[in-house]
């Protein structure tokens, strides 16, 4: 019974969990979504900033993967 | 079998592709033992050599298409040191050529079906994270000495928020090699993981699983976007932490 | 029964990733692989590369340098040409002149030359034109002097010759 109970609230929190990844998600979407409208401004610009883009990705993206990384932890870990 | 005992209905294995085994009998994993992780990191050694080394034997003037290849890697990460790091981080740009094609290599072989990929792995990231953590650490204090340390003392802030912000930069430099192996082995990982869930759900599904294999095909576009641009990030990183050790300019 | 997962440490138990007795073997081969890679790179594949590079860089120069001289020769040989065009065509414009100048000198001799010829012949009839009206005049005189010395002698008078002369002359002239 006890048993059972900790796999629910495991199953449940990895679920959770992965609601993380909707931000990083949105973090990634307002990133690019506001290097395009810079570059779309001023398209000459634009690559020279693709780096930036990318490592601002990446740093958003990290977090992410950390809600990711909890929950592949509790469904295959705990 | 894990999961079973976990008590899940599925029959899917998603994580036995990432087991690490012996290639040879069935013993112990001892530290020298040749494993799976050797014979694909091996692979990635010889896809390195005839990637620059065969393809350019010939030194031609007027590159055939291999050499253009290699001049293409080469040009692409020696643009990037010196863009990123500065004229100084050059002295790095073999160490980060090397990062970058063992990690671009692994990235792709891993692409392969049946392969094992090893930048898969937290201990393979970990290291080459950690690689990077400690070469950036001891050059910065070897280069700059103390004024190393000023690179946590944001002087453009007002005097009050300074030992805030101090510490901040002090954990997120800290947090550096997590995030940056996290990163690269949490993308990897994720993105087979997936490929094997859907493929799960194609074996079980018989004439509709159309739908899973398609998806599959489309996933597996999105993954060799994903391993070119992980390693980009991956060595375009290492530029930016070698920026704090060698330039002058930081963030 | 998690936690009898958590305490297995063997191989196939959640994720493979986190079963560390397999991290120093993974931690061993991937240090063998990037000392190999690196010493690959370095010493063979990255100066290869970077030689190459230069090289062809090196090449692209020398033939933009010679493209550049070329250009130079062609550009000085096209004003060569160009000078040569003008000094022959001011040659040209010149030779044209002395002919026109030479034509017209002698045309103009010609012209004054029959001017004179037209002048002189002029004269010669002027000449000829006045002796034929003198010559006129005279025969009128002497035929008018006989004629009217006739007509007195019919109407019956003696003429005196002088006096018809006198009166001819008279008449003549008036």
């Amino acid at each position: 019974m006890e048993g059972e109970l900790a796999l629910l609230g495991k199953y449940i929190g990895a679920g959770l969990a992965t609601i993380g990844l909707g931000g990083a998600g949105i973090g990634v979407g307002h990133i690019a979504g506001n290097f395009l409208s810079g570059a779309l401004r001023n398209p000459s610009a634009a690559p020279g900033q693709m780096a930036n883009l990318f490592v601002g990705i990446a740093f958003a993206e990290a977090l992410g993967i950390f809600s990711f990384l909890i929950a592949l932890l509790l469904m295959f870990a705990v | 079998m894990a999961t079973e005992e976990h008590g899940s209905g599925l029959q899917i294995h998603p994580m036995d592709q990432f087991v690490v085994k012996p290639l040879f009998g069935d013993g112990p994993i001892e530290w020298y033992t040749p494993t799976n992780v050797t014979l694909w990191m091996g692979i990635a050694v010889l896809a390195m050599i005839a990637l620059l080394v065969l393809s350019t034997r010939r030194r031609a003037i007027v590159p055939s298409r291999g050499q253009s290849v290699a001049e293409l890697f080469y040009g692409f990460i020696h643009k990037m040191v010196e863009d990123v790091a500065g004229h100084e981080g050059l002295k790095f740009f073999p160490y980060v050529m090397t990062l970058f094609m063992f990690v671009f290599l692994s990235n792709m072989l891993g692409l392969i079906p049946m392969s094992f990929t090893t930048t898969s792995h937290i201990a393979v990231t970990a290291v080459l994270a950690l690689l990077v953590f400690l070469t950036v650490t001891l050059v910065g204090f070897y280069r700059k000495g103390i004024g190393f340390l000023g690179m946590f003392w944001v002087s453009s802030a007002p005097l009050i928020l300074r030992p805030i912000l101090a510490v901040i930069e002090l954990i997120s430099y800290f947090v550096r090699p997590l995030s940056h192996s996290i990163r690269l082995g949490g993308n990897l990982m994720a993105g087979h993981a997936v490929i094997k869930v859907f493929a799960g759900f194609a074996g079980a599904m018989g004439v509709a699983s159309v739908v899973p294999i398609a998806a599959i095909a489309a996933i597996y576009g999105l993954e060799l976007l994903v391993a070119a641009v992980q390693a980009y990030v991956f060595t375009i990183l290492t530029c930016v932490y070698l920026r704090d050790a060698v330039g002058e300019a930081h963030h | 029964m998690a936690t009898e997962a958590h305490g297995e440490a063997g191989k196939a138990v959640g994720m493979p990733q986190l079963d560390f007795s397999t991290w120093p073997n993974q931690i061993f081969w991937l240090l063998v692989t990037l000392v190999v890679i690196y010493f690959v790179l370095s010493k063979i594949a990255l100066p290869r590369i970077g030689a190459v590079l230069a090289d062809r860089k090196s090449t692209i120069t020398n033939d933009l340098a010679a493209a550049e001289e070329l250009k130079q020769k062609a550009v000085a040989a096209e004003k060569a040409y160009n000078d040569a065009l003008a000094n022959a065509r001011t040659e040209a414009a010149k030779i044209v002149a002395q002919a026109k100048a030479e034509i017209q000198k002698d045309l103009d001799a010609a012209t004054a030359k029959a001017d004179a010829e037209i002048a002189a012949k002029a004269a010669e009839s002027e000449k000829t034109i006045a002796a034929i009206r003198d010559g006129a005049a005279q025969a009128v005189a002497e035929v008018a002097k006989d004629v009217a010395g006739e007509l007195v002698a019919a109407l019956g008078g003696k003429a005196d010759a002088a006096t018809v002369t006198a009166a001819v002359s008279a008449r003549l002239k008036g």
